[in-house]
């Protein structure tokens, strides 16, 4: 017990005494949540819009005031021929047209079906999609306030709510992902490069000659950082909490009871990369390869696992991290208590165990090669 | 009682053989040298005695227990010092102490008496960081890491490599001191000179243990007769003698050249030699085998 603590205040030396660590420690997880919740962002305010109004009647200048009084779209350009648009995306002057058709307001009148063309630029898909829902759903609004007048006999009026979003902020959807990429980050590929230091440096050399148990060793090294990343879990929570409003519906310990698991199941994996490097280097390319890439990209955070290929959405069942965004979210935003999120939860637990049965198996007590 | 046993023991990295057949007895309270250049294998014999590499073949004791099976026991009662500095740079002279003394479940204040010689030296710069330390320093910090839990056996893998001739000598006497204390010392040095110190050597190259005997028995029982040659020209020098029929080997040696020759010379003969050669300041004269000469005759 006596050579645990002295492991553990050693490994403090060694956090406190090097810089970068430090950086690494609590510089990114503010820096990543304020990247993600001001500039990374779906929503659009005062883009760009051009329009070749061919119409100009009342009916189609007030739709055009309706766009721009939204908030979402301004009005930059208005054009006289279809040329004349074509060339304004090549020159990217705009990030969406607005075509009104000829007798647009005449049409509707009579009764029969007026079109509006709205052109994006397909080159941005998210962009353009979040644009054409946004005007869908102005021209939608300003036409039920034209039946409401006129009412028609046969109407389907479609009234969509964002439930736990309601205005569909991003920064809701980001706070979960960035947790889990800094916990991934702080837990795994630190420990895998304090593990795989002692190697390069020759100082595992020493901790095998000495009565240390492999598991002391293990212990040793995670502690401090298990320390860490609650203390990040608990920030990273404070920052979205008081500066960008994510309200925290569900039970704060929940919260961290969840993070802590999740944080065992990184750590896990960390030391299991360190049992197969024997250079700093190699881990941090493993980490990020291995760990960091899937956590960003199938776990769910930036791209939707409903809308992925089918065998990439099998695979994402063995993302950790994507049950663990799911508890996130259900806990944050929803409020949810732990008989709604047991699911996800024995998964990830069980994953925990297997990996920490796994790197601990690994662990050689000898040295490689 | 052996303290050291080595029965057979081989090692390979994939083609490489490391270590072949290696056989040794080392007594008890005895200061062996592992003599021997770069990549001879002296560093995977450490590690496989030090329980620490698992040898293809033959196996070996240290201290009465077995490198595999009683791994424990043995890593409990071993001071083990390699060849790269391998201490945290990043922790005090004191820190790094305390905390081998501790994860040997000791004090640095239970086993002061046996570092006291060696960790008094460095004891004014305990508060600084290891990695700021001389070469002489750190050396000294590392075999008192090695030595706070009072091992029975000493391994000690190139010591002196990178330091200083002042610091090599007195490193070299604290090992003397050491022994009397009936510490079993395996210590591996690429310096011939070094050799002399020891009570007994093991001569290695290529993975093969060549000869172990006392330094003395071993040079005096070099067969060749041996001369010191010098002159203002070395390099003309060496190349010259390499051209005289009776040599057998020449090398050079501190300032001189070391010649040995297949029958016996009368030094006159050679000095004529390099004479006619035009060499000027010649110096010959008959010398000792030293461990180089052995080592080089193998």
């Amino acid at each position: 017990m006596k050579s645990f603590f002295a492991f553990v205040r050693k490994e403090f030396y060694h956090i406190l005494r090097d810089r970068r660590t430090l950086l690494i420690l609590f510089g990114m997880p503010v820096v990543q949540i304020i990247l993600f919740g001001y500039a990374v962002t779906n929503e659009f305010k005062g883009a760009d819009i051009g329009v070749w109004d061919q119409s100009k009647d009342a009916l189609s200048t007030e739709l055009i005031t309706r766009l721009e009084a939204s908030g979402h779209f301004s009005l930059a350009y208005t054009y006289q021929s279809r040329d004349q648009v074509e060339r304004a995306f090549q020159d990217a002057e705009i990030k969406m047209a607005v075509i009104i058709p000829a007798d647009f307001g005449a049409t509707y009148y009579s009764g029969r079906t007026a079109d509006i063309q709205l052109i994006t630029d397909g080159t941005n898909p998210n962009t353009a999609n979040t644009l054409v829902n946004y005007a869908s759903a102005i021209v939608q609004g300003f036409q039920r306030e034209q039946t409401d007048n006129r009412p028609l006999p046969f109407q389907i009026s479609v009234d969509s709510r964002m439930v736990y979003n309601p205005e569909l902020l991003s920064v809701f959807m980001f706070v979960p992902g960035v947790m889990t990429l800094i916990l991934m980050l702080v837990s795994a590929m630190m420990t895998s490069l304090t593990i795989a230091r002692e190697k390069e440096l020759g100082t595992m050399e020493l901790l095998l000659v000495s009565p240390l148990s492999p598991m002391t060793i293990i212990l040793g090294k995670v502690t401090p950082y298990i320390l860490l990343s609650l203390i990040n879990t608990v920030i990273i929570l404070a920052v979205s909490y008081f500066v960008f409003k994510v309200p925290i519906v569900g039970s704060l310990w929940l919260l961290l009871g969840l993070s802590l698991v999740f944080i065992l199941m990184a750590l896990a994996l960390g030391i299991l990369i360190s049992t197969r490097t024997t250079t700093q280097q190699s881990a941090m390319m493993i980490s990020l390869i291995m760990l960091m890439m899937p956590t960003m990209l199938l776990s769910g955070f930036i791209f939707p696992i409903e809308s992925m290929p089918v065998i990439l959405q099998y695979l994402s069942n063995i993302i950790p991290a994507k049950y663990f965004i799911i508890m996130l979210k259900d806990v944050m935003l929803k409020g949810s208590a732990l008989t709604f999120i047991w699911n996800e939860m024995v998964v990830l637990l069980g994953m925990t165990v297997f990996f920490l049965l796994l790197s601990w198996k690994n662990f050689s007590i000898r040295l490689g090669g | 009682m052996n303290s050291i046993q080595v029965n057979g023991i081989s090692k390979a990295y994939g083609k490489v053989q490391a270590v072949q057949d290696i056989h040794l007895d080392i007594q008890s309270g005895e200061l062996f040298g592992l003599i021997g250049p770069d990549g001879a294998g002296k560093t995977t014999l450490f590690r496989i005695l030090a329980t620490l590499l698992l040898a293809d073949a033959g196996d070996a004791t240290v201290a009465g227990w077995d490198v595999v099976r009683d791994f424990r026991q043995i890593r409990r009662h071993l001071g083990y010092m390699p060849g790269r500095f391998s201490l945290y740079q990043d922790l005090t002279v004191e820190e790094n102490l305390r905390f081998f003394a501790t994860i040997f479940g000791t004090s640095i204040e239970e086993n002061y008496d046996l570092i006291k010689d060696i960790y008094q030296q460095i004891e004014p710069f305990r508060k600084r960081r290891a990695g700021q330390l001389s070469g002489g320093m750190k050396q000294k910090l590392a075999l008192s890491c090695a030595l706070i839990h009072a091992p029975r056996v000493l391994f000690l893998d190139e010591p002196t490599t990178g330091v200083d001739a002042v610091s090599r000598q007195e490193f070299w006497e604290m090992l003397q001191r050491l022994k009397a204390k009936n510490i079993t010392i395996l210590v591996s040095t690429p310096y011939m000179d070094e050799a002399q110190l020891c009570d007994r050597i093991g001569l290695i190259r290529q993975g093969r243990i060549l000869s172990v005997a006392p330094p003395d028995e071993l040079t005096a029982a070099y067969p060749h007769p041996l001369f010191e040659v010098g002159a203002q020209n070395r390099y003309q020098l060496l190349q010259d003698l390499r051209e005289y029929s009776p040599t057998r080997s020449v090398f050079p040696f501190g300032e001189f050249l070391h010649l040995s020759t297949r029958h016996p010379v009368d030094p006159m003969d050679i000095r004529e030699f390099l004479a006619a050669r035009q060499h000027r300041e010649v110096v010959v004269r008959p010398t000792e085998a030293t461990v180089e000469d052995c080592f080089m005759n193998l």
